[in-house]
């Protein structure tokens, strides 16, 4: 098989000394496409934070495993080397650097020393990636996120991911505060990613999304836990029916981080 | 405490000094008369700075010898680094430490009568025009004790004087070469813009030495007469050891401009005080500043723009960027003055600080004392935010490289200003050479 895999095992995880994940199992494959579904505030951005070691994130137990390389043992730039990426939800504003040149530094960073694209290369695949995304090319050369719209900070994320070509992308809430227009521009670009090298995981806890790009796989989390997992049908029939079916299953009352079933 | 300044040297020094570069008895005088002046004057007090134990009148040599340059081919490589293209050397002053040691002015620019020579060969051939300039508008001799030392034992320097109507295309340069550790200079220049004049004047002031002991005390007075226009660049990066005051002031007439474009990079303790008096109705000033501070040295950098005419505008805009356990202060200060009307004083300072032991401090100050005006003004001192470092790393960007880019970036906004184009070139050398 070509892809990598990504397998988090009873992965628990504290913000400032209160456990927000406590245990959560999943593996993606290269070709896979996982969505974890769930309300708010129960958990589902604390685990892409964990995965990528953003500083505030505490792994107090579990494991991360990129293929056989153990992620937790990483800093946050290895981790991206690895072949890991984050679309965040709130992209940092960098004053002073421009979107191009972040874009080069991060791909040079990755293809190593001695192994630089050649400026003009680099000129050329930006310019197609942000055609592709209806991207204004002179974003180019705007300063990295400041000033950005929601919906061009959130095709600037796609764009870096469609330029990095990372073997597992992390998804977080992509699709929040995107208008129609601009939520099928996104999708365009992360079904054009679509392939056997690349395992995606997508965060929402909206069906909307996954209207344009369909998963293999559906999670739902609540309490800081995955507590179901089935196929694409599995998000239809929350958007239909909403959570509280699961919630009645499980004999859970209140879904969100600190409360126990 | 003392404050004796107990100097090395006396005023047969300074007497035969004079005699040996064969100066008029007017300077000699005025040396003289500054020697006493430095005995009774108090230290100056740059805010929230104490000075009192840096060391700016204690030093053995005030006389070193260096070879001069006869082709441009010698010059050590980071000079020719600065000089860049042939063209540009067009219009050149090197001093080396003290000695001057190549010169060069565009024939066109000496047959419409532009002076461009060391601060000696001036005194001795342009002496009246000197006369009417040194330290007697811009900066005057008995402000505190370092300027009147400064007078007294000056050993280097520049004049450029632009007449009447004479506008330069080509930048005029300056490179003050420090490359002898007894060094300790006292550079005075002067650039005098007559009525509706133009030139843009850059300078480095470099050391080639890893670190020295040594005294630097530098005067630059600017000179704008109405409708003149002076773009001033300077890049200084001397090195650690150097104890540096320097002031550069200007004094701008009726309609007149002065730009300050200023890479402040010192290895060494620095007091710096950049003051621009807008004299005439009509004046503008604008200074821009970059600073990058590292190692364990200690600055203060004090900018100043002081509204005397109506309709003036003064604009300060400065980045500083401190690492290890270095530490800075920045005082701007806009200055309107009674009667002053219709005046604008901006001012904008924000430092980054790098590590824990780094200081920075940023003062804004308006002193407003006229009703009919308008001023403002933004500052800001702050550490590097771990989320955007964060940011950065998530996309395989190492620290180092990510640490790089957000000090680029915060001071890309002053440096992207800068109105000279060589200086830009330069300071982005210079800054990527002390953040790596």
């Amino acid at each position: 098989m070509a892809g990598s895999t990504l397998t988090i095992k009873d992965l628990h995880v504290e913000i400032d000394g209160k456990e927000i994940l406590k245990g959560v199992n999943l593996e993606i494959k290269g070709g896979e496409i996982h969505a974890i579904m769930g309300p708010n505030g129960t958990g589902k951005s604390t685990l892409s934070s964990a995965i990528m070691g953003h500083p505030k994130y505490e792994v107090t137990s579990g494991s991360i495993m990129l293929d056989d390389q153990n992620v937790l043992e990483m800093e946050v730039d290895e981790r991206a080397r690895a072949g890991l990426f984050l679309a965040m939800q709130y992209p940092s504003e960098i004053n002073g650097v421009t979107n191009a040149d972040f874009l080069r530094s991060a791909l040079n960073s990755r293809l190593g020393e001695g192994n630089e694209i050649s400026l003009m290369k680099f000129i050329r695949k930006m310019d197609k990636q942000m055609e592709f995304l209806e991207m204004d090319l002179d974003m180019a050369q705007r300063y990295l996120n400041e000033g950005f719209s929601g919906g061009e900070k959130k095709r600037n994320e796609i764009l870096q991911l469609m330029m990095l070509e990372p073997k597992i992308a992390i998804l977080d809430e992509i699709d929040s505060g995107l208008d129609i227009d601009a939520l099928k521009v996104v999708s365009k670009g992360i079904n054009q990613m679509r392939g056997e090298d690349f395992g995606c995981l997508v965060i929402t806890h909206y069906q909307r999304l996954l209207n344009y790009i369909t998963p293999d796989y559906v999670h739902v989390m609540m309490q800081g836990r995955v507590v179901k997992s089935g196929g694409p049908e599995l998000a239809q029939r929350l958007e239909a029916e909403g959570y509280d079916w699961i919630k009645q299953e499980l004999g859970i009352e209140d879904e969100t981080v600190g409360q126990e079933a | 405490m003392t404050t004796e300044t107990n100097l090395s040297f006396d005023k047969d020094f300074v007497r035969s000094f004079s005699t040996e570069m064969n100066e008029p008895a007017w300077m000699e005088e005025f040396r003289l008369k500054a020697f006493e002046l430095s005995e009774t004057l108090p230290m100056p007090r740059p805010d929230k700075t104490k000075i009192d134990k840096w060391n700016f009148t204690q030093f053995e040599t005030h006389t070193v010898k260096s070879s001069s340059y006869t082709l441009l081919a010698e010059l050590p490589e980071e000079v020719q680094a600065l000089i860049g293209e042939e063209a540009a050397a067009k219009n050149l002053y090197i001093q080396r430490n003290m000695t001057p040691a190549y010169i060069s002015l565009a024939e066109e620019l000496k047959g419409q009568g532009v002076i461009f020579t060391d601060i000696f060969t001036a005194i001795r051939e342009h002496s009246e025009l000197v006369q009417k300039y040194f330290l007697t508008e811009a900066v005057k001799i008995d402000e505190h004790r370092l300027i009147a030392l400064h007078a007294a034992l000056v050993n280097g320097g520049a004049f450029l004087y632009i007449p009447k109507n004479v506008e330069i295309k080509e930048p005029i340069h300056s490179i003050y070469l420090h490359d002898d550790a007894d060094t300790n200079l006292f550079n005075h220049v002067i650039v005098v813009a007559d009525d509706n004049s133009s030139v843009t004047y850059v300078e480095n002031y470099l050391s080639t030495l890893e670190s020295a002991n040594g005294v630097f005390n530098i005067v630059t007075e600017v000179i704008a007469k109405a409708g003149a226009k002076v773009q001033y660049g300077a890049v200084d990066t001397l090195a650690k050891g150097i104890t540096t005051y320097v002031n550069r002031r200007g004094s701008a007439g009726r309609d007149a401009r002065i730009e300050w474009a200023l890479g402040l990079m010192n290895e060494g303790n620095t007091i710096s005080e950049n003051t621009t008096n807008l004299m005439g109705d009509g004046a503008y000033g604008d200074t821009k500043t970059v600073v990058v501070g590292r190692g364990e040295q200690t600055q203060n950098f004090t900018t100043k723009v002081v509204h005397y005419g109506r309709n003036t505008e003064g604009y300060i805009l400065k980045h500083g960027v401190m690492k290890d356990s270095a530490s800075s202060i920045f005082n701007g200060i806009g200055h309107i003055l009674h009667g002053a009307s219709k005046s604008n004083a901006e001012q904008e300072s924000r430092v980054l600080m790098l590590s824990e032991k780094a200081r920075g401090d940023a003062n804004p100050i308006l002193l407003i004392d006229e009703d009919d005006v308008t001023a403002g003004h933004a500052a800001s001192v702050g550490r590097v935010d771990p989320v955007q470092l964060y940011y950065l790393m998530s996309r395989g960007i190492p620290k180092k490289e990510a640490e790089r880019l957000v000090i680029h970036g915060f001071l890309a906004p002053v440096v992207n200003q800068l109105p000279i184009e060589g200086v830009k070139k330069q300071l982005t050398a210079v800054i990527e050479r002390k953040v790596r």
